[in-house]
């Protein structure tokens, strides 16, 4: 092999250091998922297929080997087929997408034309109105939703200002309801919306706009016909930064909803510390996520093969 | 084959164009701006600007970036109001009617493609907002996909084609709804430079064959000498000139069109006398005294100083003193020459230090430069290509 011949090959191999580099700094996001994802979910999982017990911990092991043992492995689907027996289970499952499913319909309702005026403004506008929109986040969740139990409790501003302009004579019941539940999901939610919103409408070709009304697009036309197809992978972004943390959320149902606004999140949270029934809770968590994940996988999938 | 039989089918018996019906003075002008400005805050994008093309007309607007020539194009087109004066097309006056009920359609330089949509529907998009018949715009989409030979493609979505393709997309898109009037926003600025000129001829035989006015807005001089039936020229919201491209070649109104176009060669001189009857005047080169005769139709008087320009194309380089009536002729020495193959451009050094630029066919075959650096020259070129400007 002449001189010429393996300087050439040489910068086709990637020095080692490089290789190992690249390797290790793609690795950091897998581990992270890792290390805070999948081993707690393995956890949760394993838990799920035990029996709970009055010990610490609440539930028994999977497997025994001691030789007294009538046999060695204890898992159980009872918590699963127990789920299917208890329909608490189902309505509050079925409760917690309802309740999701709407709050992002509104979040998008609202968000979208908010994104859209907010996209349109001039530049320096614009920068203040995106820092109004992130604004809340710098005061603490649940600080807000306390806020919220105050404007619309029996004695809160929102009935005091009613019943002294004259419109009602006794405090309407605003607290405790699922309507209290939607607006404080609507409420802490709407940035996430927002948000992707505004990035996919800002970055779009306004000359696409022009284009339209050229050929002889009316304005709503122009946004039924290009805004609002191009914009579609904000909306997906948007509605389920909403819609997953919604259909789990906790502690907006326990503050603002009644008794009887059973979400799984409040179910998961009784099973846990209420009834101390680990494996249950577990195959709670477990059927959620199966719940959540699998629709976003068949959705992604579509996508790309829409590409 | 198929595209030829199309085009034959559309072509008017009569051509569309009267060779320069900007001279007819009968003729009515097809769009008509009369005083029209536009004003963002206090920033004067066009200024007063009076403007009239003719039915037929491929009529460029030419000017530098921030001159205002878009803006003058988005007006016609009903994207911008325009802050004063007005615009009439084909006896209509534009000014209540918004863009997507003005019959005009436009070609955008970044062509503004519906990314979503296929090139079919992008195509047939016009004319579906014009309520037409399904099977009727499945036709006209047909038939305008082959005049612009997008047949094969037109079921793919914009970003698996070319930048050439995605703009015979955009020009059909415009073309199928057979407007009164296609604006062109620097057509083809976003192509190379064969696809540019093979598009070029295309643009000329398309707007021939459909007798559509065209309004084209470049900054490329060449595309609108090429293209043009008439050019104007456009800088500061104003237009400078507007005339057919080898009225503002040749006779350029100032050095600003003048400079704008291709390059020339600038000199001052002062006027020894003036000939009133012929329209000519004598003038002396300054430093170097070498005297010229020019034509001119401007009034000017002993004294003035004047700027004589020469096309470079237009001076005769030579090692020996040419003999001839009519001629200017000045001495220098080669400083630097250019060797492009079918012509070689000098850049000569007069004796009052100015460096003249030359441009010379080389139209006799020979493998060793006629003229090498510092060989001493005489310049010289017909005094009829002398042209006088007054800045």
């Amino acid at each position: 092999m002449t001189g010429y011949k393996r300087a050439l090959t040489k910068t086709y191999h990637q020095p080692l250091g490089d290789k190992l580099w690249r390797n290790f700094v793609i690795g950091i996001p897998y581990f992270w998922l890792l290390l805070f994802f999948l081993a707690p979910f393995a956890i949760v999982f394993k838990i799920s297929f035990a029996s709970p017990i009055v010990a610490q911990p609440p539930f028994t092991p999977l497997f025994d080997f001691s030789s007294n043992a009538s046999q060695w492995l204890l898992a159980t689907w009872d918590n699963y087929r127990f789920l299917t027996e208890d329909n608490l289970y189902w309505v509050s499952y079925f409760k917690s997408i309802k309740i999701a499913a709407i709050s992002t319909l509104i979040c998008l309702l609202i968000g979208y034309p908010m994104a859209y005026g907010i996209a349109r403004a001039t530049p320096t506008t614009r920068n203040i109105l995106l820092m109004l929109v992130i604004l809340p986040f710098w005061t603490s969740f649940l600080l807000r939703v306390y806020a919220w139990m105050g404007l619309l409790g029996k004695n809160g501003i929102v009935n005091s200002l009613l019943m002294n302009v004259g419109l009602i004579d006794s405090p309407l019941q605003m607290l405790y309801t699922d309507m209290a539940v939607y607006l404080g999901i609507v409420y802490t939610y709407i940035p996430f919306m927002i948000l992707p919103l505004y990035a996919t409408l800002e970055k779009m070709d306004l000359s696409l706009h022009d284009a339209a009304a050229d050929l002889g697009a009316k304005p709503w036309q122009t946004f039924i016909d290009v805004t609002l197809p191009l914009s579609i992978p904000g909306i997906v972004a948007g509605s389920l930064l909403v819609f997953i943390p919604a259909i789990g959320e906790y502690v907006i149902p326990a503050l603002l909803g009644g008794i009887d606004s059973l979400m799984i999140g409040r179910t998961l949270y009784d099973e846990f510390f209420v009834n101390r029934d680990w494996p249950l809770a577990s195959a709670v968590a477990t059927i959620l996520l199966i719940i959540v994940v699998i629709p976003i996988m068949l959705f992604q999938r579509s996508q790309q093969e829409q590409e | 084959m198929n595209k030829k039989h199309l085009m034959e089918a559309q072509r008017p018996t009569k051509p569309y164009v009267a060779e320069t019906p900007w001279l007819d003075l009968e003729a009515k002008p097809f769009i008509q701006i009369k005083g029209l400005s536009k004003k963002f805050d206090t920033f004067l994008a066009v200024d007063n600007v009076d403007l009239d093309i003719y039915k037929g007309e491929l009529f460029t607007i030419l000017g530098g970036s921030g001159c205002g020539k878009s803006t003058l194009l988005r007006m016609l087109a009903g994207f911008e109001t325009p802050s004063a004066g007005q615009i009439i097309i084909d006896g209509v006056d534009m000014a209540s009617i918004p863009a997507y009920d003005r019959p005009i359609n436009m070609m955008f330089q970044s062509y503004a493609v519906f990314p979503h949509m296929t090139v079919e529907q992008n195509v047939g998009y016009g004319l579906k907002k014009d309520k037409l018949a399904k099977a009727e715009i499945a036709t006209r989409v047909k038939d305008m996909l082959e005049l612009v030979q997008l047949s094969e493609l037109a079921k793919r979505k914009p970003h698996h084609l070319s930048g050439g393709q995605r703009q015979r997309v955009a020009l059909a898109r415009a073309l199928i709804k057979k407007p009164k009037v296609l604006l062109l926003d620097e057509p083809l600025a976003a192509l190379d430079k064969k696809l540019r000129e093979q598009t070029q001829f295309e643009l000329m035989n398309l707007q021939y064959e459909l007798g559509i006015t065209f309004v084209v807005v470049t900054h490329d001089q060449e595309e609108a000498m090429t293209l043009s039936t008439r050019v104007a020229v456009m800088d500061a919201g104003k237009f400078i000139q507007i005339g057919t491209p080898t009225q503002v070649y040749e006779s350029p109104h100032n050095r600003f069109v003048a400079d704008f176009f291709g390059t020339i060669n600038f000199f001052n001189a002062t006027v020894l006398s003036t000939d009133p009857e012929a329209q000519t005047l004598t003038a002396q080169l300054e430093k170097t005294g070498t005297q010229l005769e020019a034509k001119t139709e401007g009034s000017f008087s002993a004294s003035d100083e004047v700027t004589i320009a020469v096309r470079p194309e237009k001076i005769s380089v030579s090692q020996e003193r040419p003999e001839g009536d009519n001629l200017t002729i000045t001495k220098g020495t080669v400083e630097d020459l250019a060797y492009y193959g079918n012509r070689s451009v000098y850049r000569v050094r007069s004796q009052s230090g100015r460096i003249i630029q030359v441009s010379a066919q080389n139209n006799q075959r020979s493998e060793q430069l006629v003229l090498e650096w510092d060989d001493a020259v005489y310049l010289s070129w017909n005094s009829s290509c002398n042209v006088v400007l007054s800045e």
